[in-house]
């Protein structure tokens, strides 16, 4: 297979560099093709013009002030669904994230069963359907080891944040807490880390920059074991989850992290709310590297709705058990399946 | 080309497939496709509704051409379109006749404004001006530090005090005026964009400030929230551009299109790593390439032309399609990819390769490649040349040599003897058979049928044919994002 690989590889490469000289050679001979007129841009007429794209104006054509799935709520127990209220069902789903195969899966469970209820409640019901999983979180570990929490995910998603809200809701609840600053690549991750330290009162362990992180997660483990503490909570430099090498020094992490004296007993996926489609696949290349236990979803205090951890869940059995609603130490709660649906649909 | 488009189309299984006249139920079968296809890409509901609206436009409008499939048709019209909405009109930066010029950063929490921040310093600076950064994000923990150790990296000054960020902004533009700077840039808080007190903050920057350009940036994995985010930005800012990061992500970047579709501004800048050169222009067709899920070929070739060397590769190239190839071609060739980064990496930006052989192409590892060439080279220049001397004392030795195993040995020289004879065949015109190259296999033959190729490809099946050697073919005049002509429709 490699050698396949290669060729093909070679092949594609080669076949592509030399049509391209070719062209260009051609190109020159027959002077450069008249330079590409600046075209308008259609789309943004288009837009202008187009009432139908602003939510607000989306529920006013709809008759309805109070958002456009009130208006579906309203519209209960009438037999089949129109093709409107597929419609209208279809856009808060869409608009929320959660994605087309999720939007279908649930359109079909209308379109089968009906919605005796409402609308409302048969949609509401086909999203909780989703989010059964057991969101109960790990703070001890086995045999005397060191519960360890190790933080993952993209760059920019708010791990250091939220590693600093997690650390204050165990600190109240008289846990005494490590941090490990195991992010070694983003210029004054560590600073970040260690101010969230002193403000709730957590110890640190840092290194300094470029050091090999699995070394800095070893020594927290050494210092919390050393002076009995409660547990470590170990951030991870953000990188994208499509290169094999980053992946490989996760999952290196990770071993480090679990071997004596410590234990990871969760590794959450800390993902940003305003995540697109690619958080699916954040997530199940984050679930084969580090095994992730849980989500924490941040920034959801925005407008966006996070719409994609229900397929996550469905998909990969991932369940979200944080999320981050705000700037504030004490700005992370819980995570609420039925409130969490409620505001997806609350559009 | 388009991948997940063309799958889609071939999964439809109707009209769309053969040639003749585009009707509008095959119209609104193909849209309803191009819509899921946008969808999945994260492109915001209502910017597809209108995109594809014009698309619907575009398609009545113009004389439909004889040669193409009507699925053909829609992709041709869908892939123009892109372009020119993410094209349309180029942001010239020109520079202000009284220094310094000023340049606002705004955008979400985590988009990546800061590293942004000192990457387009690093860019400006090569442009031969003499940027200067000042740090007005006071809300981030660090990220003034973060800064200042990104400035120091890329060599451009920080300015920053612990006050306000408004009297951050100002006294910099103070200090970037009396230190004879000429490009200032402001990193601003990232916001989340319902927050009105950081809204205002921003707006009382912009006002002290008065910047001449005033960049959105935006992250490419955003989903449908992206238009919400733009449109706040926009109307508290008037933004002149927008500058897209996290593309070396496997997102499709939809939120491009979403962003562009609103703020009816040009894409300028895209970053595309963690490393301060990792910033470049933006290029449409690339992004539109991308949304729609086909391979990114232009970066290849550009890579590919910086970084390979062209009369090696040729000359090997041309061996391979006349059917002598040898081992030492094959390790002249190995060598020149592995220049052009990991084989995933690769493989990522080509299209028309399959899934299996994409994840196939990610779990090769460096050592492998190592232990690859470790073998041939263990091997005399008369067993490179003619393998088939190669007997079992020979294979021990070898093995030995290069500290693998006799397995090892055998795998790669079988494994070379197929991919000899499959080469021979495609140069010869019949079907190579190979598990997983059933797409390429595919394409061969459409290129050697003469078929109509998706643009781009056509000129590859051409190529893989010929496969003439062209020397300093690499070495031409650059064309730094050149768009390739569109082959001529046979």
């Amino acid at each position: 297979m490699i050698v396949a690989i290669i060729v093909v590889a070679v092949v594609l490469v080669v076949g592509i560099t030399v049509v391209v000289a070719r062209r260009r050679r051609r190109g020159r001979v027959a002077s450069a093709s008249p330079p590409r007129a600046a075209m308008p841009t259609v789309l943004v007429t288009e837009l202008t013009e187009r009432p139908s794209l602003d939510v607000a104006t989306l529920a006013q054509r709809l008759g309805s002030s109070r958002g456009v799935f009130e208006r579906v709520r309203s519209l209960s127990g009438v037999g089949a669904l129109s093709a409107e209220q597929f419609e209208v069902v279809e856009e808060v789903l869409l608009r929320s994230d959660v994605g087309v195969a999720t939007t279908t899966m649930i359109l079909d469970n209308l379109r089968v069963n009906g919605a005796p209820d409402g609308v409302a409640n048969a949609v509401r019901a086909s999203l909780l359907d989703s989010l059964t999983a057991d969101r109960s979180v790990t703070t001890t570990a086995q045999n005397g080891r060191v519960p360890v929490w190790l933080f993952v995910g993209v760059n920019g998603v708010g791990k250091t944040t939220t590693i600093g809200k997690l650390a204050k809701r165990q600190i109240d609840e008289g846990r005494s807490v490590v941090l490990a600053a195991g992010d070694t690549f983003r210029a004054a991750a560590a600073d970040q880390l260690e101010q969230w330290a002193t403000r709730t009162g957590a110890d640190i362990v840092r290194s300094a920059e470029g050091a090999d992180p699995g070394s800095v997660v070893h020594d927290a483990l050494g210092r919390a074991a050393a002076r009995g503490a409660d547990m470590v909570l170990a951030d991870t430099a953000g990188r994208r989850s499509n290169s094999t090498n980053l992946l490989d020094e996760l999952s290196k992490v990770r071993r480090v992290a679990d071997r004596e004296p410590g234990q990871v007993v969760e590794t959450f996926m800390v993902l940003d709310a305003t995540t697109g489609q690619n958080a699916l696949s954040q997530a199940r290349e984050f679930l084969a590297a580090a095994d992730v236990t849980a989500i924490v979803l941040t920034k959801l205090d925005g407008t966006a709705r996070g719409g994609i951890v229900v397929a996550i869940e469905r998909d990969l059995g991932i369940p979200v058990k944080f999320v981050g609603i705000g700037e504030g130490v004490d700005d992370l709660i819980a995570f609420n399946p039925g409130d969490f649906v409620d505001s997806l649909l609350a559009i | 080309m388009f991948d997940a488009l063309s799958e889609r189309f071939e999964r439809l299984g109707t009209s769309l497939r053969s040639r003749g006249r585009l009707s509008d139920a095959d119209l609104d079968e193909a849209l309803a496709e191009v819509r899921g296809a946008l969808l999945e890409a994260d492109v915001e509901l209502g910017v597809v509704r209108a995109f594809l609206d014009a698309v619907r436009e575009r398609l009545s409008g113009d004389a439909l051409s004889q040669s193409l499939s009507p699925g053909q048709q829609v992709i041709k019209a869908v892939h123009e379109q892109l372009i020119e909405v993410l094209g349309g009109s180029a942001l010239k930066v020109t520079y202000a006749s009284k220094p310094p010029t000023v340049i606002l950063l705004a955008g979400l929490q985590g988009a990546g404004k800061t590293t942004t921040a000192a990457k387009l310093a690093a860019w400006f600076k090569q442009q031969g001006r003499q940027p200067y950064l000042i740090a007005a994000d006071l809300q981030r923990p660090a990220a003034v530090e973060q800064l200042r150790v990104l400035g120091s990296q890329v060599g451009v000054d920080v300015f920053s005090e612990p006050s306000s960020p408004l009297n951050v902004a100002r006294h910099g533009l103070k200090e970037a005026t009396r230190l004879g700077r000429d490009v200032v840039i402001i990193d601003t808080a990232g916001r989340l964009s319902i927050d009105e007190a950081l809204m205002d903050e921003v707006r009382a920057i912009s006002k002290a400030t008065s910047p001449h350009y005033t960049f959105l940036v935006i992250d490419a994995v955003t989903g449908q929230d992206a238009v919400v985010t733009a449109r706040a930005f926009h109307e508290t800012l008037a933004l002149s551009g927008i500058i897209v990061t996290k593309l070396d992500y496997d997102a499709r970047g939809g939120a491009v299109l979403s962003a562009r579709g609103v703020v009816g501004r040009p894409v300028v800048f895209a970053s595309t790593g963690e490393k301060m050169e990792d910033f470049e222009l933006f290029h449409p067709d690339r992004m539109a390439s991308r949304i729609l899920g086909m391979g990114d070929v232009l970066s290849l070739i550009e890579q590919a032309e910086q970084r390979m060397d062209a009369d090696v590769v040729a000359e090997s190239a041309g061996r391979m399609m006349s059917g002598t190839f040898t081992l030492d071609d094959f390790l002249a060739q190995l060598n020149q990819v592995r220049k052009m980064g990991s084989l995933g990496g690769i493989m990522k930006m080509m299209p028309g390769v399959t899934k299996e052989m994409r994840s196939a192409a990610n779990n090769v590892d460096e050592g492998e490649l190592n232990k690859v060439e470790a073998i041939i080279r263990s091997m005399t220049k008369r067993e490179r040349r003619e393998p088939v001397i190669i007997d079992g004392s020979r294979r021990t030795r070898i093995a030995r040599g290069s500290g693998t195993s006799v397995s090892a040995v055998n795998q790669l020289l079988k494994q070379f003897n197929d991919m000899r004879k499959m080469m021979r065949q495609m140069s010869g015109g019949a079907m190579p058979s190979m598990p997983g190259m059933g797409r390429m296999a595919n394409m061969a033959a459409k290129a050697q049928r003469g078929d109509a190729l998706p643009p781009g490809f056509e000129a590859l099946g051409a190529g893989m044919k010929a496969g003439q050697p062209v020397r300093g073919g690499g070495k031409n005049k650059k064309k730094k994002g050149g768009r390739v002509t569109p082959p001529k429709q046979r």
